[in-house]
């Protein structure tokens, strides 16, 4: 009896392998084609891009995309293969569960110049207009997201404020009727850049291995 | 063992097309529920979860049945779910490689096809005491009685609650959506009345066939 | 590992993002088991046990499959571990307590296709939650489940004894409940904070 249930495992075991073998080199392309596109999104005037990961001795090294789960930045350089800008992810807790964004970070004019929503599963009608929006992603053209004096935080946390009240360029106007969704994405923003921005700056050198 | 029922019937049309209509999943049986609900907010994806459905059921009948006779009794539902499990995988992948946002749009209800009761319950009422081809029949029939029952659920949550369908718009002009179609309940209130309909519908076909109408 | 606190996770499964009424998760036995208040009961009890033990095995299991590099048999072996502490309940109840065992009835193998425990082992894996936060997280899903359960029974054995059009009778009813049970529980959003 449990020789059939075995044999049937078995026989089982070897299609879903299979599937998975033979299903695996497009579906890492199109994950890299998407990725691709993303970055493009943000940092406009992208000519290639790179996966770079943070080694725990502090430098950035390239890689590639097949460690799932690991932090990456995503430098981007134009035709020339000068270095633009990053792309890096961030995330928050939204109203109903994670947000997921990628943003591009301008190396010249040290802001945040576009921010994709990657995965958002908000009201639709009202915590999605996040990606709707218009005047809310107007926001992310010149998102200040300078470093203070020594380089280690942010000069001005990223924040989310009342629609109608933005008064700096590092202040994000929100939603209205949106909040809680237009208050993560400052959360994630405002996380990831103080986290990474100052590591990214110091290493800028790391990335500007053109290969 | 399980026994064949009708060892020597040749198939006919019916297997395939009791599971439209008359035993369809959805509106009839009242299974595989959960899918029906979650992943029918527009016509879209209610079509590719209903079809991706379908594949699993056929595939899993085909090969339910063709090893029917060497299947213990004791372990056949775990057999069944191993079997299914399997095919569910890989139409996973494949439905990955095809589109990787239509993979992220259905998300996790595509694993969860694994259990949909009326897979199961085909494979344990019909596949494993039938021959192939009435079990591959019954896979089709069933298969598109539940894509069609997701999509009559999917289009209307579509139209009305976000004014297109396929993506296009439906209405010309402004349309002030209901939002609340889009929304869980929504997809509770939509089913609710189609089963309505349903039920009002074949109410009155019973009622004119013992009113004299002739069979 | 997420950032959510426990209590978070919590009110998350049970309230805001109830598993019946926000995510469509389990809605067979919620809407074949829903009819008298008692069964509902037994039967979020039983549910809300497997899904703890669930959580745990598909902790463990996700691990191993990352360390033997195998993410494919995620789906098989899941399901396999749940069929299986079903299965284990079954025969525990079974001794334990008679019964029980034949009140619940048909009911208890069909926890296997409940389709709320497979979603909790996926999302939790999908979520990285560690170990602890799964185990809060299929309590919360576990307790959601039930108050969903019960609260459908105890509306439903009301309506039962009401007068009520005959083509809506039946699952039709018990859905626009739902429906309407899932609109009051929207009200959660925002609990418990960011």
């Amino acid at each position: 009896m449990y020789g059939a249930l075995v044999g049937i495992g078995a026989i089982c075991g070897l299609l879903i392998v299979s599937a998975f073998v033979l299903t695996e080199p497009t579906i890492e392309r199109k994950k890299a084609e998407a990725l691709e596109r993303a970055i493009f999104e943000v940092l406009p005037g992208t000519a290639s891009s790179a996966h770079f990961r943070l080694r725990t001795d502090g430098r950035f090294e390239r890689t590639d995309l097949s460690q799932p789960g690991e932090p990456l930045v995503h430098p981007a350089y134009d035709v020339s293969g000068e270095l633009i800008g990053l792309a890096l992810e961030a995330q928050a807790m939204g109203y109903a569960d994670t947000i997921r964004i990628l943003y591009g970070y301008s190396i010249e004019s040290e802001a945040i110049v576009g921010v994709k929503v990657l995965e958002s599963k908000e009201t639709p009608g009202l915590g999605d207009r996040i990606e709707t929006d218009a005047a809310f992603r107007e926001n992310f053209r010149a998102l200040d997201a300078r470093l203070a004096e020594g380089g280690k935080a942010l000069a001005h946390p990223i924040r989310t404020v009342k629609h109608g009240e933005k008064a700096s360029s590092w202040e994000i106007d929100g939603i209205t009727g949106a909040t809680i969704s237009s208050q993560a994405v400052g959360r994630a923003l405002d996380a990831s850049a103080a986290s990474w921005l100052p590591d990214v700056r110091r290493r800028l050198a790391d990335f500007r291995r053109m290969e | 063992m399980a026994s064949d029922s009708n060892a020597n019937v040749p198939p006919s049309t019916d297997e395939f097309v009791k599971g439209l209509w008359r035993e369809n999943p959805v509106f009839v049986q009242v299974l595989g529920m959960c899918p029906t609900l979650a992943v029918s907010n527009t016509a879209r994806n209610a079509l590719a979860m209903g079809l991706a459905t379908m594949v699993v059921l056929v595939m899993s009948n085909a090969v339910i049945s063709a090893i029917r006779n060497l299947i213990p009794k004791q372990v056949r539902i775990a057999s069944f779910i191993l079997v299914i499990a399997s095919f569910v995988t890989v139409v996973e992948y494949l439905i990955q490689a095809i589109s990787l946002e239509l993979h992220k749009a259905l998300g996790a209800f595509i694993s969860l096809i694994v259990v949909n009761c009326i897979i199961l319950g085909r494979a344990e009422a019909f596949a494993s005491k039938n021959r192939l081809l009435p079990s591959v029949l019954d896979g089709l029939g069933m298969g598109l009685g539940f894509t069609f029952a997701l999509f009559c659920l999917g289009a209307v949550r579509e139209v009305v609650g976000s004014g297109t369908l396929f993506g296009v718009a439906a209405f010309p002009g402004a349309y002030q959506e209901w939002v609340i179609m889009i929304l869980p309940a929504g997809g509770f209130f939509t089913l609710a009345g189609w089963l309505l309909l349903f039920n009002h519908l074949e109410a009155r076909r019973a009622a004119r066939a013992t009113t004299g109408a002739t069979p | 590992m997420s950032q959510e606190s426990l209590v978070s996770i919590f009110l998350g499964a049970s309230l805001i993002n109830n598993f019946v009424l926000a995510y469509f998760l389990g809605i067979c036995p919620f809407l074949g088991v829903s009819s008298k208040l008692e069964t509902a009961t037994r039967m979020g009890g039983a549910v809300t046990f497997v899904m703890l033990i669930s959580s745990m095995c598909a902790y463990g299991i996700q691990a191993l499959l990352v360390a033997i590099d195998a993410p494919y048999l995620k789906l098989i072996s899941f399901i396999a571990v749940i069929a299986s502490a079903v299965q284990l309940v079954e025969m525990f109840i079974k001794k334990t307590s008679p019964a029980l065992f034949r009140a619940l009835g048909i009911f208890l193998p069909l926890i296997t296709t409940n389709c709320a425990i497979l979603a909790l082992a996926l999302f939790q894996t999908n979520k990285g939650y560690g170990f602890v936060e799964c185990l809060v997280y299929a309590l919360g899903g576990g307790v959601g489940f039930t108050l969903a359960l019960v609260l459908m029974a105890g509306l439903r054995e009301k309506l039962a004894l009401a007068e009520t059009p005959g083509v809506v009778r039946g699952t039709a009813l018990a859905l626009v409940v739902a429906g309407l049970l899932s609109v009051a529980f929207m009200g959660f959003a925002g609990l418990g904070g960011s």
